[in-house]
């Protein structure tokens, strides 16, 4: 069981890592992936802990991961990489022609840990839900994760989920939205104000707790006690307060980093902010 | 629809409708393969799926009416073992939830079995709105997705329970109305091949779907006009049997394709394109030219729309005119 300050250490190499794997391609999204680097450090190395040498498409009785905001797909790289799904160094060719470290997310090339491809966003709570639904079948009493983006919320296809997930108490999965408030064209409140995410998922039959998700006690506190919400007749919903950027200071406080990549100079600043924990790839 | 019986071809059974086939083979492999599961998207009685849902209700999901979430849950129903098997019209089986399928379904290579009925103008009196007529093209473009339009009550109920042993995303297109039931038996359903009826040396008819039982028809007319059709029912439209129709061009040197589906995109759209890289034939397409449809029952339209008997023979008179002619 790693201490929280060894995931601290993970998560400041996993920064590392998602800036220079986006400068290195000069394209990415290096916003969203910071942000949420807490989270999917203590998801897999304290939460799921997924067995990463003996990878299986159906991953019969293991907690899954399905991420619905692909475009973060650099932090999740890194953490999959870390936590012994592939080699370290393949990180390196993120982005590039041949390799299995596709722009988005996909299962198309054989990257192990992946199971879905996402990109097109809001279609990932469904696929989550379908893959429940089959633990459930397969009397399976392991439990689904997935996450979203906040702009994500904005496509309907999350709300047809969110009705069925209820209706029918899928109550295995732990949804969990990355509430930083910014999207592509600006703050989520001016592209299209959604109002109170909270109690549209009340009234959609969903669980709800918050979550501060830049605080690493507070994610792996959060996230084990979403699993003893779990197995209660309602499906989970954790909105995950973060701060786009996390851990970099100039790429906090605007929507302008969601996706493009540091120059040279700003790596070189961004990197400075970040120990090397665990050697740079 | 009417029931001349053309030369050999033998009617096992009454009139029946193509969905039902679907049902009776969804059943069956519902005794058969427990990772067999079923969704619907609050069309059971259309797509008759209730026997399924009757006696497997555990293993069938209403999802609403929420199409993209039931091609998304099906995606993740694969992930665990099962085969999901997707009920909706045709419509809302592909246009409605392309990007889901595209994603989804088949670049994650999920063995998802799309399956859609009430297709093409045969759905009738509903209109322009369900009748589709893209869907083959929509689903023959992506990667990976196998298409299969049958032509009768036996053939769908053969291929629905073939493509459960197919690993892969599948489209399984079918119809709404009762149609001649002849297939089977001497005349089976096998997975990627053409399945030739009639040899003949004129013309070469490739027919699907319901237009199989027309191409039947223009066979007997033809026949008395001196014309020897040779008629294969292309009922897997992708991959499509390339061996059989270079084969059989190779000896008519002269097609018509007939489908219940827009030419562009559709049937002929593929035998034209295997021709032109392989060998060059003239060719008469029997399709929608362009158009949406409309209200009207299953026979006024197809006679409208150019999907009749009569077209059938039209068209092969006139590519066998043109074959010789050298045009």
């Amino acid at each position: 069981m790693p201490t929280t300050d060894e995931l601290k250490r993970i998560a400041s190499q996993t920064r590392r890592d998602i800036l220079r794997m986006v400068h290195a391609v000069n394209s990415g999204h290096p916003g969203g992936s910071l942000g949420c680097t807490d989270f999917f450090v203590a998801l897999y190395h304290e939460v799921m802990k997924p067995d990463a040498k003996n990878f299986t498409m159906d991953g019969i009785g293991e907690d899954l991961f399905f991420l619905s905001n692909g475009h973060i797909s650099a932090v999740w790289y890194s953490v999959l990489a870390h936590y012994g799904y592939f080699p370290v160094s393949e990180l390196a060719t993120f982005r590039k022609l041949n390799t299995r470290l596709q722009g988005h997310p996909t299962t198309h090339e054989g990257l192990p840990g992946v199971r879905i491809a996402s990109g097109s966003l809001g279609q990932g709570l469904s696929v989550g839900i379908g893959a429940a639904l089959a633990k459930k079948l397969n009397n399976d009493k392991s439990l689904i994760y997935t996450l979203h983006g906040d702009g994500e919320m904005q496509e309907g296809q999350i709300w047809e989920a969110a009705m069925y997930a209820a209706a029918n108490k899928v109550d295995n999965i732990i949804a969990t939205i990355d509430v930083n408030g910014r999207q592509i064209d600006g703050d989520t409140d001016q592209v299209l104000n959604m109002g109170s995410l909270e109690a549209k998922w009340q009234a959609f039959g969903w669980d709800v707790m918050h979550m501060n998700g830049n605080d690493m006690q507070e994610v792996v506190n959060g996230l084990n006690k979403a699993k003893t919400l779990t197995g209660k007749g309602k499906p989970v919903m954790i909105l995950m307060k973060t701060e786009m950027g996390a851990g970099v200071d100039f790429m906090m406080g605007s929507h302008e980093w969601h996706g493009i990549a540091p120059n040279d100079a700003q790596l070189e600043k961004a990197l400075g902010q970040l120990e090397q924990t665990l050697g740079d790839y | 629809m009417e029931k001349t019986l053309p030369m050999s071809i033998e009617i096992v059974s009454e009139d029946k409708d193509t969905r039902s086939g679907f049902g009776a083979g969804l059943h069956e492999l519902g005794k058969k393969n427990k990772n067999v599961v079923a969704l619907c998207a609050d069309l059971t009685g259309s797509l008759k799926m209730d026997a399924f849902k009757k006696e497997f209700p555990d293993r069938f999901f209403q999802v609403g009416i929420a199409e993209a979430n039931m091609i998304g849950i099906a995606a993740g129903l694969t992930i665990g073992g099962k085969i999901p098997f997707t009920g909706t019209f045709a419509n809302f089986s592909t246009g409605r939830v392309y990007d889901q399928i595209r994603q989804s379904v088949a670049y994650s290579d999920k063995n998802v079995k799309i399956c859609a009925s009430h297709a093409g103008l045969t759905l009738g009196e509903d209109g322009a709105t369900h009748q589709i007529l893209e869907d083959i093209g929509m689903m023959k473009m992506l990667p990976g997705m196998s298409v299969i339009n049958p032509c009768d009550y036996n053939q769908t109920k053969d291929a629905t329970l073939a493509i459960a042993d197919i690993h892969g995303p599948v489209y399984l297109r079918f119809g709404r109305p009762k149609v001649p039931n002849f297939t089977g038996g001497q005349y089976p359903f096998v997975f990627g091949k053409a399945l030739k009826f009639f040899d003949g040396t004129d013309v070469t008819i490739f027919a699907t779907g319901h237009m199989v039982w027309k191409a039947l028809e223009a066979k007997k007319i033809l026949e008395e006009k001196g014309i020897s059709a040779e008629i294969i029912n292309i009922h897997t439209i992708k991959p499509l049997d390339v061996e059989a129709v270079i084969a059989s061009v190779r000896k008519t040197k002269s097609v018509v394709t007939a489908e219940e589906h827009q030419m562009n995109g559709g049937l002929g759209d593929s035998i034209a394109q295997v021709l032109a890289q392989h060998f060059p034939a003239p060719i008469e397409m029997v399709a929608v030219n362009d158009s949406f449809g409309e209200s009207g029952t299953p026979e006024q339209l197809l006679k409208k729309y150019g999907l009749d008997t009569p077209n059938i023979v039209q068209a092969a008179e006139k590519v066998i005119a043109r074959k010789n002619a050298g045009n």
